[in-house]
């Protein structure tokens, strides 16, 4: 009976403890809902400078990292970058930047992008105004710092390219003064090249079998340095085979380029007084892509079996399938350009090769001009100071010595 | 003065493009890309002059009956389908104004299954003539022709597994004369080193030619013979 006194009393025990447990554990689950949220502190010594060596659109801002970087709870993770035009302006967000990085590169020169107003564009000589926060992983932005201005500015030489203004002032000095040398009438000598010299026995030989020359001018465009190069030799062809009354057949890739080609082969044709030879079909544009270029040209070899194949200009993949085709054909080759990923195709497959800057001299070559002789010397020149000033960096460098490599290197970025 | 004109711009245009590499400031820092927009825009109508040369030579070998001239109707026939299907667009899914390029269209279609495998037919010939040319460039005729066919033979065994087999038992001690590193060193060294000589070449050639263009004295491409008038 006693026992049955004390379940009631046992129950209410219980039921009190469990109250008492259940508030004590939701007081200490309060805090957490209710705890202040701590914002890390800003970065510190804000500054905004002109990018160097630039066209004027563009700003740097350059920031030390906060204090609380690498600190438990209200530890960095990255800085926001916020724009205005204005002091107390409207600021928006530029960029943000992860910790370790401590500069940001602000604006555009393009005014309109996807013809829309570009947020990024930035005016030259306006003052823009900069303010940073710092953010921490659970995305706790810091209070602003205070606003630090900048203005972008144009500048009108590039001191990174220093070092390069110099090397090409001097050699053009050099180019200059063998130039004058040339015309007060000082002999040049210039070593022979095997390609230039085979050149007038190729024509000859055409001539003699009383078959066509083919003359390639590569598959760049009209405007690469090498396809300007492939037009003086080509003139310089064509005024040949004027003369010897032989037909030149130069199929192009690109519709300036046969502007350019028929305009050339056409003058070299009234120099050597036979204007009525001309042919303007015989330099027709085949197409712009490579390997149907390769197709047609090909044909022509085999259809017209050309006595005679120049390959003048810039050559990519094309050139082993264009100069094996030739020499299945029999016809005397000779190659030129200054892709050295393609030199050791057109050694292996066409009888003489102009090695790079050989195609760019063979129109003096061939000319014998004096004043054309002029920077070839001065090439002769330069490459013998650069072979110098390479063999003093290698000595400096291989016994640790810097200073040489240093006076040369540039920053043009 | 048919020469002076093109001579003059040549002159003005290539000093202003040299100065301009050198100067970020307005307007110089922007020349070299508005004058390959202004090329491009030349180009655009230079196709049109390229369309009609097209046509008029193989229209003249077809109404001429020259040798093979059927193969002249179909450079025409092709000439014209293509130029149909990419201009009105035939068989775009969003017509008129889709891109040219959709799938299904017939332009893309004529691309992807009779372009591109005859291209690619082209290009896989390049295989063999590879072969025919290295027999006859590793001829040793000479000595040159003989390290030529040394370093191939060399480069050509380290870059296929044989080479290594053939060479895993030389010790550490002589691990440069394993094919694969050999051909390693072949080529990162002394093929580096003659590719950068060349390199060094051809930039002192580009700059001497395009003196000799600017100043006028290379006017070879002008019909002249590089005498200054």
């Amino acid at each position: 009976m006693d026992r049955l006194k004390l379940i009631p009393l046992i129950v209410l025990s219980a039921l009190l403890v469990f109250i008492i447990n259940a508030d004590a554990g939701a007081q200490e689950e309060a805090p957490a809902d209710t705890a202040e949220i701590v914002k890390p502190a800003p970065p510190q010594n804000v500054r905004v400078v002109d990018n160097p060596n630039d066209n004027g659109h563009y700003l740097l801002i350059r920031w030390d990292p906060s204090p609380d970087e690498g600190k438990g709870d209200n530890d960095v993770m990255g800085y926001n970058i916020y724009r205005s035009d204005k002091p107390d302006g409207e600021y928006r967000q530029m960029g943000t930047m992860p910790v370790g990085f401590y500069e940001y590169e602000d604006g555009s020169e393009e005014e309109v992008l996807a013809g829309e107003k570009n947020l990024e564009y930035m005016e030259i000589g306006e003052t823009y105004y900069y303010k940073l926060t710092s953010v921490t992983p659970q995305d706790v932005e810091s209070e602003f710092t205070e606003p630090v201005s900048g203005v972008p500015t144009a500048d009108w030489f590039h001191a990174g390219k220093l070092s390069y203004f110099i090397a090409l002032f001097l050699y053009i000095s050099l180019v200059l003064y063998f130039i004058k040398a040339a015309k007060s009438g000082q002999k040049l000598y210039i070593r022979p090249l095997g390609g230039i010299e085979a050149i007038d026995n190729a024509i000859g030989r055409a001539t003699e079998m009383g078959r066509p020359i083919l003359f390639v001018l590569g598959t760049g465009t009209a405007s690469d340095i090498a396809t300007i190069a492939g037009y003086t030799i080509l003139g310089r062809v064509a005024r040949k085979t004027a003369e010897y009354q032989i037909p030149v057949l130069v199929p192009v890739n690109e519709p300036v380029m046969m502007s350019v080609a028929q305009e050339t082969v056409r003058n070299a044709y009234i120099e050597a007084g036979r204007p009525d030879l001309y042919d303007e079909k015989n330099i027709p544009y085949v197409t712009a892509m490579q390997f149907p270029y390769v197709a047609a040209v090909n044909g022509i070899m085999i259809r017209e079996k050309t006595a005679t194949n120049f390959y003048m200009g810039l050559f990519h993949a094309e050139a082993l399938l264009l100069a094996e085709t030739g020499a299945t054909t029999g016809a005397i080759q000779i190659s030129g350009t200054d892709q050295p990923s393609q030199l050791p195709f057109f050694i292996a497959a066409t009888d003489f090769t102009l090695i790079g800057e050989e195609l760019y001299a063979a129109s003096a070559y061939l000319s014998g001009q004096p004043l054309l002789l002029g920077p070839l010397k001065a090439q002769d020149y330069a490459k013998a100071l650069l072979i110098v000033i390479m063999v003093i960096g290698l000595i400096t460098m291989t016994i640790g010595w810097s200073f040489w490599y240093d006076l040369f290197s540039t920053n043009i970025t | 003065m048919r020469r002076q004109v093109p001579l003059a711009i040549t002159f003005i245009v290539g000093w202003t493009l040299i100065i301009a590499v050198f100067i970020p400031h307005p307007p110089f820092g922007q020349l070299g890309e508005n004058f390959t927009t202004y090329f491009d825009i030349i180009a655009v109508f230079a196709f049109i002059l390229g369309g009609g040369n097209l046509i008029r030579v193989h229209g003249n070998k077809v109404y001429k009956k020259r040798q093979d001239w059927p193969y002249s109707i179909v450079t025409i026939l092709g000439f014209v389908v293509v130029l149909i299907a990419g201009l009105f667009k035939i068989g775009n899914p969003d017509g008129l104004s889709g891109d040219l390029t959709q799938p299904g269209s017939l332009f893309q279609d004529l691309y992807t299954y009779i372009f591109a495998p005859l291209q690619a037919t082209m290009f896989s010939l390049l295989a063999f003539f590879v072969a025919s040319a290295s027999y006859r460039a590793f001829r040793a005729k000479n000595k040159e022709a003989t390290v030529l066919l040394v370093a191939a033979f060399i480069i050509l065994l380290g870059r296929t597994p044989i080479g290594g087999y053939l060479t895993f038992w030389l010790p550490e001690s002589l691990s440069f004369f394993h094919i694969p590193n050999l051909a390693y060193w072949i080529m990162t060294i002394p093929n580096l080193a003659g590719q950068r000589a060349i390199l060094i070449g051809i930039s002192l050639g580009v700059i001497a030619m395009s003196l000799r263009l600017i100043l006028g004295i290379e006017r070879s491409y002008l019909g002249g013979e590089g005498e200054r008038s």
